[in-house]
């Protein structure tokens, strides 16, 4: 388990340059797996094209209580990217004249950012459809001051989407840390009490399992149905969906690949179980990520690679709904994620 | 040549076997994919029975390959642990009971 963020240990995969010519060269150069640019083409979806805005996705700031081992972030207490107060003022003009319907704050820990509550309670406002907070849930535990977060989201009918590898603690804490499984089934009791995740509750709450190595997620809808009976026997949980969300070779989790030298292997089952249908709704394609500072990308792991959108707008000040629709994606072979199986995206599988 | 007999890169091209024998190939992997359906058995038991059996079997490339299948399926390793177990005890049960014919036999020969 990790303490420190790669940034903070100055690693050579902090930078992303460097994980952008890792998954280029290798098995992707000398031909051994084709690229995904070579390999959506063979369908005739190259270049992925951006289509109506639906999902307007934020990320505060890359602070976090936690260091998960496979974080894409690289997410951790070390980390100083937070957004300001000026630039979520940018993003509520935005929200208020889209025509997305859900918005999605993420991070980091979301809740760390200093004007959270703030940012929340203003966009609340707009109206948005689904107004969606991914919450790691040890944050509401972490500290009193977040005690009362589930009443906060509940105020402001915040759909919470929150992280939970496994339903065991072994597995759980072996990938966020110790003492995360049982500040977690906490939360989600917390959460529970005040009526999210109970069957029929308009009041939202799913939950995210990735896997917690180097293998792809299972069936979602077979997962679930045993995430929710493990859930409930043990603990008498309830929650809503489970999105099975494959973990992306950047980051932390590309670092934990070449480290634990399953790389090559991960690369080849990420491309065996390639799926065209997946391609046509992978999150991009209707997703638009804000990153701390402002910028805009196609999706949150363009923006840890530092891969910014191919539009003359740039950033959210710039923001031009006609200008950024039909956009082509930037891609690159960490997008084979996106299309194993039954795809993967924040909100689950796509296809 | 490979210097070992067992290379975990050939798993990968488990497929291959179909290009010398094209028909019966294909006729293997068919029946082979629809075994590991849902069925009367979730995907999830079917998943364990085979790596019960990929280890009676000592095949490392089904080792391999049901291991991974089961944490894809949220199997746990005391479930995996437990169900090689089970190999292990109708293996160890199978030799045992070959007892009794050793039994029967000097009981034949030397009663
Ligand atoms: S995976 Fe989520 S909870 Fe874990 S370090 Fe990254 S941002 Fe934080
Ligand atoms: S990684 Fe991003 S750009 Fe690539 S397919 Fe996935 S969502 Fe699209």
């Amino acid at each position: 388990m990790a303490t420190k963020s790669l940034k903070k240990r100055e690693s050579d995969l902090a930078n992303s340059n460097k994980q952008l010519d890792i998954l280029s060269n290798g098995i992707f150069k000398n031909g051994e797996l084709p690229t995904f640019k070579d390999k959506i083409s063979e369908t005739g979806q190259f270049p992925l094209k951006a289509k109506k805005l639906e999902i307007l996705q934020i990320n505060v700031g890359y602070m976090c209580n936690q260091v998960c081992d496979h974080c894409h972030v690289d997410a951790g207490p070390d980390r100083k990217e937070i957004m300001t107060r000026d630039t979520m003022r940018e993003c509520l003009e935005v929200i208020k004249n889209t025509g997305a319907h859900t918005l999605d704050l993420t991070g980091g820990a979301p809740e760390m950012n200093p004007d959270f509550r703030w940012f929340v309670e203003e966009a609340a406002k707009a109206g948005i459809k689904d107004f969606i907070v991914r919450s790691n849930l040890t944050i509401i535990r972490a500290n009193k001051k977040y005690y009362d977060l589930p009443e906060f989201f509940k105020k402001h009918n915040v759909h919470v989407v929150s992280s939970m590898p496994h339903w065991t603690r072994g597995k759980t804490d072996k990938q966020r840390g110790d003492g995360v499984f049982d500040k977690s089934i906490r939360a989600l009791q917390d959460l529970n009490a005040i009526g999210y995740g109970m069957p029929g509750s308009d009041l939202r709450l799913d939950l995210v399992y990735n896997p917690s190595g180097a293998f792809l997620p299972g069936d979602q809808t077979a997962m679930e149905k045993d995430f929710k009976k493990a859930l409930k026997e043990d603990f008498d949980i309830d929650f809503h969906n489970l999105f099975a969300i494959t973990n992306l070779p950047i980051a932390r989790f590309l670092d934990y690949l070449i480290a634990s030298e399953n790389y090559e292997d991960y690369m080849y089952s990420l491309v065996e179980a390639y799926n065209p249908s997946a391609v046509e709704n992978v999150m991009c394609t209707n997703t638009l990520s804000v990153s701390w500072d402002g910028y805009l990308f196609d999706c949150d792991f363009n923006q840890m690679l530092n891969l910014p959108v191919n539009s003359k707008a740039k950033h959210i000040s710039e923001y031009n709904e006609e200008l950024l629709e039909g956009r082509n994606i930037v891609i690159s072979q960490h997008c084979y994620g996106c299309t194993a199986g039954a795809g993967s995206s924040c909100q689950g599988v796509v296809a | 040549m490979s210097k070992t007999y067992y290379d975990p890169a050939d798993l990968r091209k488990f497929g291959k076997i179909t290009e010398w024998s094209k028909d019966l190939g294909e006729k293997f992997f068919e029946y082979y994919g629809k075994v590991f359906e849902e069925g009367a058995l979730t995907a999830r038991e079917k998943s364990l029975i085979a790596l019960a059996v990929a280890h009676t079997e000592q095949c490392p490339y089904c080792i391999d390959a049901y291991t991974k299948d089961g944490l894809q399926r949220g199997v746990t390793k005391e479930e995996m642990m437990e169900a090689i177990h089970v190999g292990a005890a109708i293996k160890s049960g199978a030799t045992l009971v070959h007892g009794v014919q050793m039994m029967n036999k000097v009981n034949k020969l030397d009663g």
